[in-house]
């Protein structure tokens, strides 16, 4: 009888209930937990993208804020400048030059880190320590390790004969690392090694280790000898993982304002301009704000490469 | 083909008690001996460091006549299988088969004959192009051993080769491995702890425990004749029942423990115990009875076309004619 009695409260009490786990609902909570980040990736990619090629086509600068477009003309200008020239070459080759390194030390330093031996944990460490540190501190202590009139470096050659008076890099009797095209390029890229590398290490090690032992052994009992073993086993197999470390290095070689800037200020002259300081300085510091952005917007294609690559890459180890 | 013998073997990892306690075994030539034991027992430990992968604490290690003990894995003409399989992931079937033959510094022409001639014996001639990951368990276990079968090994050392197929798959391919064995002729140690496979493959069967063999031989004098209690307990599917009588273990098979109205036509020199049957379990071709005898538990095992009349809960007269008893010290637990 009491059954009968509480039959319509029961009704109602459900669509309470519906209420109470809307949240249970993948169609309600998964957009409800997505939209923080869409708003994030729209604020703060989205539109400063957008503004950036509406900035290349028109001709705002910060004086005149107001957006003339006038086609390409920006581009044009950019392209037929010869600093423009200078920084392009520049950002290709120092991360082309500085990630050929990194790829190469970073394997070398693997098979170091892989081997038991005592202190390996404070070795990994130590290794690992240029990564942490604030790239803008890092880079104001390489600045005066390659200082022009107090350079250790320059001490130390000194003090080998091998700078100074009747030496084999005298008479002078400093480097003036900055100060010269080729040195000031390599000390640059020599900063993007030290920077890079513990990271790439640190991936490569990862990917070192996933190789199951068995295969390992297999090979062993199949007679391949160090070499054979590191070529055809070991190499091959890192093969995947050196490729996503070598894309993270362009990503932050390539896009990287900091060592530039901070290092030499795109000197001797524009020596060692690449696009983020040419930008810059153009846009911010010259206040065409619309040619700077046409200059940043040439790091873009190369972006959307190595993104298109990642994903592709990512989504190959995802079927595997 | 060759003979592999070990002489007081020995590994021990850290200062945990040694996990191959001085091991002397000696197979014979073409031999099928299988290496039984519970994990952790050594079994892969000794297959190991017979292949060259894991250098012994102490001890020699001989393959035909020479002492390979300090010779690394590449110079003992070995091949082995691995549970895993341990392919090369990257290389297709085709380039994983002629690893071992590129590292032989074996001509183009004589890789490409071999390979052929592995990949009939074994049936994967059209596998040749595929990765390892396009292949099915089985195919990959076939791969495994074409690979290991290409460099003319002296010994096959195989650990665990079935344990990652099903059920199905693992009857059809012990009869497959058995057969490939035969025809090669090629003296195999087999590591496993899957007694069918122990029992249905062997020529014979080394029992391991705790690093040591506790009991060589065929399967036949294995099961029948256990040398100790792990082994009659360990072999046997279910073990060996064992009964505390005037201060020794009294072992039987399940299938020896009868009412004693069933065993009237056997001499009466047999042992007769009180049964009490807890349970019954009906498994198709057979029925097993659970219970206890005394305070010790007890199973009796009829094939499905014996009918036995049981209550459950209820005590009967079971009896095991004499020659199916063993006596094992209750001490030590070795057979007396």
């Amino acid at each position: 009888m009491s059954r009968t009695i509480s039959a319509a409260p029961t009704w109602q009490s459900v669509e309470e209930d519906q209420g109470r786990y809307i949240l249970d609902r993948q169609s309600v909570l998964g957009p409800l937990l997505l939209l923080p980040a869409v708003i994030y990736i729209l604020a703060l990619v989205g539109f400063p993208l957008v503004l950036a090629v509406l900035y290349s086509l028109s001709d705002v600068t910060v004086g005149d804020q107001s957006i003339d477009l006038v086609g390409f003309d920006n581009f044009r200008a950019v392209w037929n400048n010869d600093t423009f020239q200078t920084a392009l070459r520049n950002s290709i080759v120092f991360t082309l030059v500085s990630q050929l390194i990194v790829i190469v030390l970073a394997n070398i330093l693997v098979l170091v880190l892989s081997a038991e031996f005592p202190g390996k944990r404070l070795v990994r460490f130590l290794i690992l320590l240029p990564w942490t540190t604030p790239l803008a501190l890092a880079v104001i202590g390489w600045r005066w390790m390659l200082d022009n009139i107090y350079s250790p470096l320059d001490a130390v050659m000194r003090e080998l004969h091998l700078l100074g008076p009747g030496t084999r890099y005298g008479p002078q009797r400093n480097m003036h690392w900055l100060s010269d095209d080729f040195l000031a390029q390599s000390a640059v890229i020599t900063v993007h090694v030290w920077r890079t590398l513990p990271f790439a290490a640190v991936i490569l090690l990862a990917g070192m280790t996933s190789i199951p032992q068995d295969v390992k052994d297999a090979a062993d009992i199949d007679g391949a000898g160090y070499w054979r073993q590191l070529f055809y086993i070991r190499l091959p197999l890192l093969l995947p993982i050196m490729a996503v470390a070598s894309l993270y290095g362009i990503v932050f070689t390539f896009t990287d304002i900091i060592v530039v800037y901070v290092l030499t200020g795109g000197g001797p002259v524009d020596g060692t301009q690449v696009l983020p300081t040419w930008a810059y300085y153009k846009g911010v510091g010259g206040s065409d704000l619309a040619q700077g952005a046409a200059i940043a917007l040439f790091l873009f294609p190369v972006l959307v490469a190595v993104a298109v690559l990642m994903l592709r890459l990512a989504r190959r180890t995802e079927t595997v | 083909m060759a003979i592999v013998e070990t002489r007081r073997l020995i590994k021990q990892f850290g200062d945990n008690p040694p996990a191959v306690d001085g091991i002397d075994l000696v197979s014979g030539d073409g031999e099928f001996l299988v290496l039984l034991g519970p994990s952790g027992c050594g079994k892969t430990t000794l297959l190991r460091m017979i292949g060259g992968l894991e250098p012994p604490t102490g001890g020699q290690v001989w393959i035909g006549g020479r002492n390979v003990t300090r010779l690394p894995p590449r110079a003992r003409q070995i091949a082995m299988v691995f549970q895993s399989y341990a392919l090369y992931p990257h290389m297709s079937v085709r380039q994983n088969i002629a690893f071992p033959l590129k590292a032989q510094k074996v001509s183009k022409d004589e890789q490409r004959k071999k390979i052929e001639w592995a990949a009939s014996i074994l049936g994967i001639e059209m596998l040749l192009d595929r990765k390892p990951r396009q292949l099915s368990g089985g195919q990959r276990q076939r791969v495994a051993l074409a690979r290991a079968l290409v460099r003319d090994p002296t010994i096959f050392l195989l650990d665990e080769p079935l344990s990652n197929l099903d059920a199905q798959r693992r009857a059809s391919a012990r009869d497959e491995l058995q057969q490939f064995q035969r025809r090669v002729g090629t003296t195999t140690i087999y590591v496993t702890h899957d007694q069918v496979e122990a029992m249905g493959m062997g020529d014979r069967i080394a029992v391991m425990d705790r690093g040591r063999i506790r009991q060589l031989g065929t399967p036949r004098e294995i099961y029948d004749n256990p040398a100790d209690t792990f082994v009659a307990t360990f072999v046997g599917s279910p073990p060996m029942n064992l009964i505390e009588h005037d201060g020794v273990l009294i072992g039987f098979r399940p299938e020896h423990f009868a009412p004693s109205s069933h065993a009237a036509g056997s001499n009466g020199a047999g042992m007769t115990f009180p049964f009490r049957v807890h349970r019954e379990e009906y498994l198709g071709s057979e029925h097993l009875f659970y219970g206890e005898v005394g305070p010790a538990k007890a199973v009796a095992r009829f094939p499905a076309t014996v009918e036995v009349a049981a209550e459950l809960g209820e005590t009967y007269d079971y009896c095991v004619s004499a020659e199916h008893l063993k006596r094992f010290d209750s001490d030590t637990g070795a057979r007396l």
